[in-house]
Parts: C-alpha cells; structure tokens; sequence
C-alpha cells in the first residue's frame, strides 16, 4: 500500500535492529561463546572471542557429568514430554468435540472447570498426597498424569474453537452412513483437527519440556530428574565450571529452538488465539 | 419453516427430542469427557478441594492433625512470610505493568513499516520458548555486580551499575525486569493478532480527517485493541502472582527473604516439613488469585461490551 506510508522509517529501522541486536541476541551469543570457552577463560564470565575453543571437549565433559546424567534427563524428558502431550490431545480433541457440539446444561460447568484449571495455582502438597495414595508419587507415570491435568484446560479451549468451525452436516452425513460416535470421532473429524492438533502439540511439548516446578515437586531424586532439573542442580555444581554450565544452557536450548525454526507459525497461532476473541 | 427447522437442526437434539432417546442415541457420548474428567478431578479438583481442609491442620502427609487457623496466624504473624505476600503483588503488577506498555509499544512498531520486520519479531519472541532456568541462570552471570556483562558495559559509559542481585533493594526488581526480558515476546505478538484485525480503512479515514499518528493510536489501536490488552494482562498477572521458577533460579528468594514470593514460601516451607504452613501458602495464593483475577476479568470484559 503506496498511500499508507511514503516510504520505510530507515532511521528508526537502524535503532529497532541495533536496539534488538544489544537486548535479545548478545545474551544468546553470550551462552555460545561461554560454552566453547576453556574453564579459565569461562570464569572471567566477560563477553569476548574464545581463546581456544573446546566445543567437543565441553560437550563430552558435561555429557558425562554424574555418570552420564544428562543422557538420562534427555530421555526422561522426552518420555515425559511425549506421553504427557499425546494423552493431552487425545483427551482434550474428546472433551471438545463433545462440549461444542452437545448443547446441555452442563457445559455451563465445564467452562467453569476449564477457566478454574487455567486460573487456580494447583495444590502442591495435597497433590503429593493424593499421588501418594495411588501409589504415584515419584513416579513417571505419576508425573505425566499432573502434566495432562494442568495442562489440558489450554489444549480444550484451542480445539474447541477449531471445532466450532467444522461443519456439523458432516457428523450427520457420517451418522447417515451409519458411523458409530466412536467410529465419527476417530475416523471423520479427528483426522480433520490436524492443523489446530499440530498447534497444540508445538505449544504443549515446549511447556512441559521446559517445565521446572512439576518434575521438581512430583519426581524428586536423581535418578529420574529432567533435563531442567539437571541444569538447575548443575547450576550449585558447576560453580567455577561456567563453560560446563553453559554448555548445559546451550544444549537443553536447541529443541526449543528446533520447534520454533519448524512451527514459528503454528505457535504464533496458539499463544495469541485469545487476543482477538478477548 | 425450513429455517426454523434447520435451526432447530444445528441447535442438535437435547430440548426437542425426548431426553431418554438422546440419552441412548446421541452422536456425542458423554463418556468422552470421563477420562480427561477423572485426570482432571482426582489430580486437580480433589488437592485444590483437600488444600482447605489441611491448611487448618498440622501435617506430616500421613496423619494429620486439626489446629484451626494457626497455620494463617502463623503466615501472617512472621515478617518473612507476609513480606512473601507483598512481593508477589510488587512483582505482579510491575512485570504486567511493563509487559503491556512494553509489549504494546513493540506491536505498533513491528506492524509498522520497517526494515528487518521478520527478524524483530522472531528475534523478541524466541525468549518466550527457553528454558526459564537456563534465561535464570544466564541473567544470573550477565548481573554479576563486579564481573557481569551488565555492569561493565556500564562502566564504560561511566556509570557504577548496582548490585543487581545482590542488593537487598533491587533483587525483586532485577528479576522481574529478566521475567518481562522473557514475555514480553507474548505480550507483542497478542497485541500484533488484536492490532493486524483492524481494519486498514479507520487508518485511512483517520489519515484522510488528518489525525496525527499519535492521535489515530490512542483513538483508534489503543480502543480496539482491548481485547487484545485483556488477555495480556490477564496472562501476565496469572503468571506473575503465580511464578516461581525464575526466582529460584535466580536468587531463591534471597538475600535474606527480600525477592521471596508466595510460591517460594510454599516451596520453603514444604522442604522444611511443615506441610499445612505450605498448604496454608497455597490457599493465601488461590484467595489473591482468584480475588484480582475475577473482578479484573468481570470489569475488564464488561467495559468491552459498553464499546
């Protein structure tokens, strides 16, 4: 559009960038420069050119920390991110798809539910003596099963809204057919939630992945920390070991980063899915 | 009649039909919501619920013992732990403060005609997706007061930074200010979603009437974009009064108990085994949770709807 704006704001384009550059990207390529320093030249904790660089030797060194910690919190974050997200959109697609398309007097209540699980601050103790009672407490399983209940009241509001605009002909044209409710969720519009499953799923595993407060009160103990845990214990370890830290920093930060050079789209369209609807 | 028919149609069975039919023959069963309701209530519903009962109560999570209020007496008796109370507000309220002013400035730039627009906006919303205690830990060093990146960069202009984190007086402040480092990223790209649903034609109508950029942005982004400030400072105050992580990570309430927040008296208490003083912590935080929260929400909404 010619008539909106002569032309570009170059000054203020320079000062943005400049502005960007200082604020947001020299901590970044401070974590990078410190992780590839050697331990002397780390310990000055200043912003400069590594002197010799030690990638692979840090790397080895803080893979194999503690008996190869690291490894263990990788794979326990994994399982914990993918089992926990994988049971959250099954169940959340479900609860959804029967919200909106039932009208009933008890949806009233579930948007009540669904709006308490996204304000209220969850019940630490209490939930550790509810997990304790199950026999869940210190437990991966147990672990994944808080993550699904804290975090499924996001995933139903987002297909929700995505449900709403599928076409209700459908469930009817499927019901004509003949389809089971079973065999119409599963086989006619499930597959036809991709997109919104796919939102979810980027938004979901980057917070439970990220998680700190859940494994550090739910899954106590070393031998089944996360790797958030694992950089946080670290952190009192590692106290003239800074390259080592920093190491750590880089490397639980790269499946964020993954997820954001792959989905930079689909996340946008999660997190700012209130902004217009208010 | 054919309209209303379909009507009737899209509004499903339920009030027509005879509710024993549908109960047997709806398309959408009710037992889709039992297993997420079972997480949901056995892991959520049920400790919230429970959180009442053994905040009055002196607990070792095996047997516990009924002592009335004193768990609050308690709370609100040691400096340390109400000073906890007054954090999590000064926190709340200057973290979203900043983020919808920040994050609002930010959102008008970034739609606005400039260079390098892509990048600006991966570039403040990729903090959003780290790791909060590695951006903690990071900070940490980067606020060093004699050796950190921070302070020698202001050294060279002359100026003698503060102890970020070290001082008593700037601690609570100095993490909040890494939290909106952080969000701000969230904040922007909410209000970009509520700025880009404006229509272009109120700009140019505006432009055509002559109105000066300053005056089309508080007359007609800043009214319109109200839903978009709604969520911002819904999320951002739920997040403030509830976090936790980037503290510990930082300071772990420190020094002596001056950035210590709700959460981290919940934690505290909790590592110290006094389960009901921790609980107790929990309710104090649902009680001012829920007590800013639905108000702003009813206000904020209900203004919306006068527009």
């Amino acid at each position: 559009m010619t008539a909106r704006r002569p032309r570009r704001n170059y000054w203020l384009s320079a000062v943005a960038i400049l502005a960007s550059i200082v604020v947001f990207l020299v901590p970044f390529a401070f974590i990078v420069l410190t992780a590839v320093k050697d331990r002397q030249q780390a310990a000055l904790l200043d912003f400069s050119w590594p002197e010799n660089f030690q990638v692979v030797q840090n790397f080895v060194d803080v893979v194999k920390a503690r008996d190869y910690m690291l490894i263990i919190a990788f794979i326990n974050s994994t399982i914990l991110t993918v089992a926990s997200v994988a049971i959250m959109v099954v169940l959340a697609a479900m609860v959804a798809y029967v919200w909106q398309r039932r009208k009933s007097r008890w949806n009233l209540l579930i948007n009540f539910l669904v709006l308490s699980g996204l304000i209220i601050p969850p019940a630490v103790v209490p939930t550790i003596w509810v997990l304790q009672k199950l026999g869940l407490f210190r437990t991966m399983p147990g672990l994944i099963l808080v993550e699904v209940a804290f975090g499924i009241s996001f995933a139903i509001l987002l297909f929700r809204a995505f449900i709403a605009t599928i076409p209700r002909e459908l469930d009817e044209a499927a019901i004509i057919d003949g389809a089971s409710p079973f065999r119409l969720f599963f086989r006619v519009i499930f597959p036809l939630l991709r997109s919104v499953a796919i939102t979810v799923i980027v938004v979901q595993s980057v917070t439970v992945f990220n998680d700190f407060v859940n494994p550090l009160y739910f899954l106590p103990g070393d031998q089944n920390a996360t790797v958030q845990l694992t950089l946080y214990n670290f952190s009192s370890q590692f106290t003239s070991q800074y390259n080592l830290l920093f190491m750590n920093i880089l490397l639980i930060t790269i499946p964020p980063l993954i997820m954001f050079m792959f989905f930079n789209r689909r996340i946008v369209a999660g997190m700012t899915s209130g902004a217009i609807k208010g | 009649m054919t309209t209303i028919e379909a009507q009737r149609a899209h509004r499903g069975e339920g009030t027509e039909l005879p509710a024993r039919r549908t109960r047997k023959r709806s398309p959408y069963p009710s037992w889709f919501y039992l297993p997420a309701a079972l997480i949901y209530g056995v892991l959520f519903l049920v400790p919230t619920f429970a959180s009442f009962y053994f905040s009055l109560t002196r607990w070792t999570i095996f047997d516990s013992h009924f002592i009335g209020f004193d768990n609050f007496v308690n709370f609100f008796r040691e400096p340390a732990l109400v000073s906890g109370l007054t954090h999590t507000l000064v926190y709340a309220v200057v973290t979203s403060g900043l983020k919808v002013v920040l994050g609002l400035l930010l959102a008008v730039l970034l739609t606005s005609q400039i260079v390098g627009r892509g990048y600006l906006r991966s570039v403040v919303f990729f903090p959003v997706l780290v790791s909060t205690i590695g951006v903690g830990l990071t900070f940490t060093v980067l606020m060093n007061p004699e050796r950190g990146l921070i302070n020698e960069s202001l050294a060279v202009v002359g100026i003698q930074g503060p102890g970020w984190l070290t001082d008593p007086s700037y601690a609570l402040l100095s993490v909040a200010l890494v939290d909106v480092w952080k969000g701000v990223g969230l904040a922007t790209l909410i209000f970009i979603a509520g700025i880009v649903s404006i229509p272009q034609e109120y700009f140019e109508a505006a432009r055509v009437d002559g109105a000066s950029p300053t005056a089309s942005f508080f007359k007609i982004v800043l009214p319109l974009a109200r839903p978009a400030t709604v969520t911002v400072v819904i999320l951002s105050l739920i997040g403030g009064l509830r976090s936790f992580d980037l503290i510990w990570a930082m300071t772990r309430g420190g020094p002596g108990f001056t950035s210590d927040v709700i959460a981290s008296v919940i934690y505290k208490q909790y590592q110290a085994g006094f389960y009901g003083l921790s609980t107790a912590g929990n309710v104090i935080l649902f009680l001012v949770v829920t007590a800013i929260i639905l108000p702003l929400y009813w206000f904020l909404s209900r203004k919306e709807v006068e527009l």
